[in-house]
């Protein structure tokens, strides 16, 4: 199981950059999909010995991160005739750039910190890094784009981040702890979809540029 | 088991809530949930101070204080809630009970937890409650502001996640497991990784900031107080916001334990100071109460990680300003909310000539105005004399000469819109401002005695803890202020 954790972790590399880069949104919530499949699978396979407790954690994540919450967002956004992510403040070549920038600056950053577990974990060094850039993504994502929906990726992107820095903890948190956390990243989700699907019905488009009433006059 | 209670109850009671159809039983729901609340919280004072899943859960003195705070706000609300609801029927009024006791669970939940990652699922849990209440007109406006709030404090509470996490890999490897219990962290601080510890306090400071709205992440804050329903932003500033600084209070506690002062003060006294400023510029000129009392909520956090900052007794202030704030805040948001039922409309200009129109409200604004720029008798100046006197103790005078001259700016800029709404005629003629505020909402009605009463009592109790702090109270605050570094004055 541990050979699998770098590809993955590569695999999560690389779905950071195809939602950089790609304009559908259709295809953003897709490469979400798959990136919350590595991240359950992933969960599985940093535990040494397999105990229910991580299988039954990576099942959860699997099931919410790669099958429902994209259901649900697609649901939210059925609606629009509009697929298309509308030109973001930073082009999709600029994103991407800045994405690579991201990459470097996290292995920068991770190897600077103090070593995280002990020597026999040693795929876990890589995971460190690959969280920030992941982290660093969503945020990118988040900032940059116009739609509600794909600020709504970001932000599961960004949280995936934080996920992945949590399997580094040799020693995980606590298991009520983290379902709590997966529920809740589950029920905010669910708030933003059905918060997109208002957006959608009040404005004939779901992007958050309509969303410019409440200022400072 | 009494801890257990205090967050089970109303989690229990909003799935209850959600359950019942009939209006009429929610509301019994409710109010039975919030007093049995008020009377667990009471029992807590009173007796042993037990724990709860194996140590998960425990009141200390800060966590009993602010979860005081929420109880007695709670039941404030929930007593005006049941005169808005007679004025103003939401659609539906299964998410208004439902939510409203979710975020008690919530916020509960948050006063209790010991353990830092349980605390921080309770303050997501406490975002994701609140959330359906704001959007509780259901127009353009109130969706912007959702919007707004949702998307900023998701990620301001993953950045606390990724804060809890950094905590978690700060603790020593030894011996395998690394439990997030605060007292454990606290007697254990010495030993943990510096670096790590550096980086958790930055997130925890970003994450649970945001949840504060301390300036410059406070963009969410006016729009959200301005849109949502005035008890649900009575909830937002008295009781959310102090829940977030408990969590942020508890990351301050094992920073400053382990040593990092010189670290982690500079970055609370910036960030104090940068609140306090940017609320100046907005508290002026604006236009909109609602609008002007968020400004006023940055203003306040400021003032409580300013506290924090310069420690001493300062500490001690800023523990006694959870309160105070919390009180203040929550009460003008409600009786801004009655003035808001009279006339439809949140802005200044349209309340103006409130003191013949409903004489009541207007002079609880009155009260509340005082109140909440700190002037004496009332508590708030307690605790904001406090802070300025810790500044200066503690060899930080140039902190207190700002502290001073942005405190009384801000007191011109509230005095003059809450003035003019008390007192004020209509400009530009067209009669007077009763005939005025009479016509346009159908705001012949006088304040039900529901709400005033919730005001009335907050307002008594915010002007008591001005004039007397009882004794057990001031033990429970200078073993906060301990506990946070600080002394008892």
């Amino acid at each position: 199981m541990r050979a699998l954790i770098e590809p993955i972790l590569l695999a999560v590399v690389l779905t950071n950059f195809a939602v950089l880069g790609i304009s559908r949104v259709t295809a953003c919530v897709r490469m979400l999909a798959v990136q919350g499949a590595l991240l359950g699978v992933l969960s599985i396979a940093v535990e040494r010995p397999l105990s229910v407790h991580s299988v039954a954690l990576g099942t959860g994540t699997l099931i919410v991160k790669a099958l429902v919450l994209p259901w649900f967002l697609r649901w939210a956004m059925r609606e629009t005739s509009v697929r298309r992510e509308v030109e973001p403040v930073i082009g999709y070549m600029g994103s991407l750039l800045l994405g690579a920038v991201a990459a470097g600056l996290s292995f920068g950053v991770a190897n600077r910190l103090p070593a995280v577990g002990s020597g026999q974990d040693a795929p876990v060094g890589l995971l460190v890094p690959v969280a920030l850039v992941t982290l660093l993504c969503g945020l990118l994502v988040l900032i940059t784009r116009s739609k509600a929906v794909t600020q709504v990726v970001g932000y599961l992107m960004l949280e995936n981040g934080v996920y992945l820095f949590g399997l580094t903890l040799v020693e995980r948190i606590s298991f009520l702890v983290e379902v709590g956390v997966l529920l809740d990243v589950f029920v905010a989700v669910f708030i933003m979809g059905i918060v997109v699907f208002h957006i959608n019905r009040e404005f004939d488009s779901i992007s958050a540029e309509n969303l410019v009433e409440l200022r400072e006059s | 088991m009494l801890v257990l209670l205090v967050v089970l109850l109303p989690a229990i009671g909003s799935a209850l809530a959600f359950a019942i159809t009939r209006p009429s039983a929610r509301l019994v729901v409710l109010s039975v949930v919030s007093l049995a609340h008020l009377g667990i919280v009471g029992a807590l004072w009173v007796g042993p101070r037990a724990s709860a899943l194996s140590g998960w859960l425990a009141v200390d003195s800060l966590g009993l204080l602010v979860l005081t705070l929420v109880s007695l706000l709670f039941a404030a609300v929930v007593a005006y809630a049941i005169g808005f609801l007679r004025e103003e029927s939401p659609r539906g009024g299964r998410w208004f009970a439902g939510c409203l006791l979710g975020f008690l669970a919530a916020t509960s939940l948050v006063c209790a937890s010991q353990h830092l990652a349980l605390l921080w699922v309770g303050m997501e849990t406490t975002t994701l409650a609140i959330a359906p209440l704001i959007f509780h007109h259901h127009d353009r406006r109130s969706l912007e502001a959702v919007w707004k709030y949702l998307v900023l404090s998701s990620v301001g509470i993953a950045f606390a996640l990724l804060g809890v996490f950094l905590l978690a890999t700060a603790q020593p490897a030894v011996g395998g497991s690394r439990p997030l219990i605060f007292g454990d962290l606290l007697s254990h601080a010495r030993t943990l990784d510096r670096a790590w510890l550096r980086a958790a306090y930055v997130f925890a400071l970003t994450g649970f900031g945001t949840k504060m709205g301390l300036a410059p992440l406070h963009s969410w804050k006016p729009d959200t107080y301005g849109e949502a329903p005035s008890l649900v932003s009575a909830l937002m500033a008295g009781a959310l916001t102090s829940c977030a600084f408990v969590g942020l209070a508890r990351f301050t506690a094992v920073v400053f334990a382990a040593g990092l002062d010189e670290f982690a003060r500079p970055l609370l006294i910036a960030f104090g100071i940068v609140s306090l400023v940017v609320a100046t510029a907005f508290v002026i000129g604006q236009s909109d109460v609602k609008r002007l009392l968020a400004y006023s909520s940055v203003e306040h956090m400021g003032l409580l990680v300013l506290g924090l900052g310069v420690g001493g007794v300062g500490a001690f202030g800023s523990v006694l300003h959870v309160l105070n704030n919390g009180i203040a805040k929550g009460m003008l948001f409600l009786v801004t909310g009655n003035m808001v039922l009279a006339t439809g409309s949140s802005a200044a200009a349209d309340m103006r000539g409130l003191l013949r129109v409903r004489p009541v409200s207007a002079a609880l604004m009155l009260v509340g105005l005082f109140a909440v720029t700190g002037s004496p008798p009332f508590g708030l100046f307690v605790s904001e004399f406090s802070i300025v006197s810790g500044a200066i103790r503690e060899h930080h005078v140039w902190v207190a000469v700002a502290l001073l001259l942005l405190l009384s700016i801000i007191f011109a800029g509230i005095g003059r819109v809450l003035l003019g709404v008390v007192f004020g005629g209509r400009e530009g003629g067209g009669g007077g401002g009763g005939e005025r505020v009479g016509a346009d909402g159908g705001g012949s009605r006088r304040d039900s005695a529901w709400l005033v009463c919730g005001p009335l009592a907050l307002a008594a109790i915010v002007l008591l803890l001005g004039v007397y702090i009882p004794a057990p109270l001031r033990a429970s605050l200078a073993d906060a202020a301990h506990m946070l570094g600080g002394s008892a004055p």
